[in-house]
């Protein structure tokens, strides 16, 4: 059997140079933490966290009609999306089903920037591809081995990297973005991220990746991380945030994630647009839901949600110790019909540990 | 490469056991099972008194990624739980061999074969 390639990201001797421990994720071979994950959560909570992102995919979409085709493609309403902004949006199938969660950015009246998760990415390029394809102005274009992306997350992310460059950070909003030279490599910086803090992500080019990780490290010094994907997970989760694999799959829709603000209907046909239509008014067949044990014990992803009758009404789809809260958190999904049930609990490992529902996120950082 | 301590005797599923001093073994997991699962955030023993079985789970020690069963190395009867682990685990991330250790075990000395150092460093090396 042939197995194919595991990719490197250019930062790759970087994280081996710092003793990570790698993962393979997707695909790649990624940096699971460099040290504690639990330090690494904090850093990002209490001061700045430096994430190499370098794995996910950059798909252009061009052309006088770039936005008309997104429209078409994607559940959001691209075409009215400001040049200078981002929006958080899925791709779906002709059933509604989630086929990838995105941010599209748009960089200029005519070019939009969607970044798709490494899993997805080549799916996302077939599929923009075929969708596009009806569209004679608009072209997709995969970058992603063009570019690495890295994020400074946390409170002390913009003190950072105000000392590598002259764009107006400070005027930059959340959910936008704007070219830029950081220490003098050209970037697109985005005010966007996955932690639950104020952060930016940084689009270089790869070759350009060690360089810019490089600056970041000598002026963020003590008060800058290198974070690995197990606090990224922890971070997100914390933050109520989807991951694409655990709360959003082709069975599942956006309005079972709770996310039926995303899907634009008066933007014109879409993919997915009559299946999608059909259940917006309806109450979802399941509802995601956060969750709080009540002990030590951590539900995991694919553990079953027990319900006050002892027989199974959920599943839970991420799950980990809360670094933040002190207690072991999830993220689950609850069948219609036991959404008011308050007496719940998750099978770990076959006992039935007592679990409190809350309303997500389970973290928010003050402003 | 982790630490492997020579006087120590080891189990495949990365746990160590110390020489019987009068009948009484400690036992706790390896650094190299420590490092693998990451910051161990809990960790649950069985109760002084209990007996455990040689080869069978008796604990469990979840971290931020995954749980693992935590097995006894020997079967006897557990005659004291550290209860500094069980409320601060991260002991056992930064010292698995000393202040970490989770159990000592009165027992006959009989159970399973167990490997010495350099087949315990061999088997993690392999890993």
């Amino acid at each position: 059997m042939s197995v194919p390639d595991t990719k490197k990201t250019p930062l790759h001797e970087v994280h081996e140079g710092l003793g990570a421990t790698v993962t393979e994720f997707a695909g790649y071979r990624m940096p699971l933490r460099y040290g504690s994950e639990t330090a690494e959560h904090q850093a990002v909570r209490t001061s700045a966290g430096l994430f190499d992102l370098s794995h996910m995919g950059e798909i252009f979409v061009t052309g006088p009609q770039a936005g008309a085709a997104l429209d078409y493609s994607l559940i959001g309403h691209l075409s009215a999306l400001a040049v200078g902004r981002a929006r958080y949006t899925m791709i779906c199938d002709a059933d509604g089903g989630v086929l990838d969660d995105l941010i599209v950015y748009r960089l200029a009246a005519e070019t939009y920037l969607v970044v798709a998760n490494a899993a997805n990415a080549a799916t996302v390029r077939s599929e923009l591809t075929a969708r596009a394809g009806k569209f004679d102005g608009a072209t997709v274009d995969d970058r992603s081995d063009a570019y690495a992306l890295v994020a400074v997350q946390g409170p002390k992310a913009q003190g950072i990297l105000g000392k590598l460059t002259d764009a107006a950070l400070g005027d930059l909003k959340y959910y936008a973005i704007l070219p830029g030279a950081v220490s003098g490599v050209d970037a697109l910086i985005a005010r966007t991220g996955y932690t639950g803090e104020d952060g930016f992500e940084l689009f270089v080019s790869a070759g350009d990746a060690v360089a810019t990780w490089a600056a970041l490290t000598e002026a963020g010094g003590d008060d800058l991380r290198p974070c690995g994907l197990s606090s990224r997970d922890t971070l997100r989760l914390e933050a109520g945030m989807p991951l694409y694999g655990n709360e959003l799959t082709t069975e599942t829709t956006p309005f079972d994630a709770g996310l039926g603000r995303t899907v634009k209907f008066d933007k014109g046909d879409f993919v997915g647009r009559a299946a999608l239509a059909a259940i917006a008014d309806k109450a979802p067949e399941r509802t995601l839901v956060g969750l709080v044990a009540r002990g030590r014990r951590v539900p995991r992803h694919g553990y079953d949600i027990v319900g006050s009758d002892g027989t199974p009404c959920g599943v839970v789809t991420s799950g980990a110790p809360s670094p933040t809260l002190g207690k072991p958190i999830a993220m689950g999904y609850i069948h219609a019909g036991h959404t008011e049930d308050t007496d719940l609990a998750v099978d770990i490992r076959g006992k039935h540990e007592p679990v409190d529902k809350v309303a997500l996120p389970f973290y928010r950082r003050t402003p | 490469m982790s630490n492997v301590p020579e006087t120590l005797s080891y189990t495949e599923e990365h746990e160590w056991i110390t020489e019987p001093s009068d009948g009484v073994v400690t036992v706790g997991i390896t650094a190299y099972a420590a490092d693998a699962l990451g910051d161990i955030v809990y960790v649950s023993l069985p109760q002084e008194g209990a007996t455990v079985e040689a080869g069978e789970p008796c604990g469990e020690a979840e971290s931020t990624k995954s749980v693992s069963d935590i097995y006894a190395p020997v079967t006897g009867e557990v005659v004291a739980v550290n209860g500094a682990v069980e409320e601060d685990p991260a002991v056992i991330n930064t010292d698995p061999y000393g202040e970490g250790w989770l159990l000592k075990i009165r027992t006959d000395g009989d159970g399973p074969d167990l490997l010495d150092a350099p087949a315990y460093s061999k088997l993690i090396e392999e890993a």
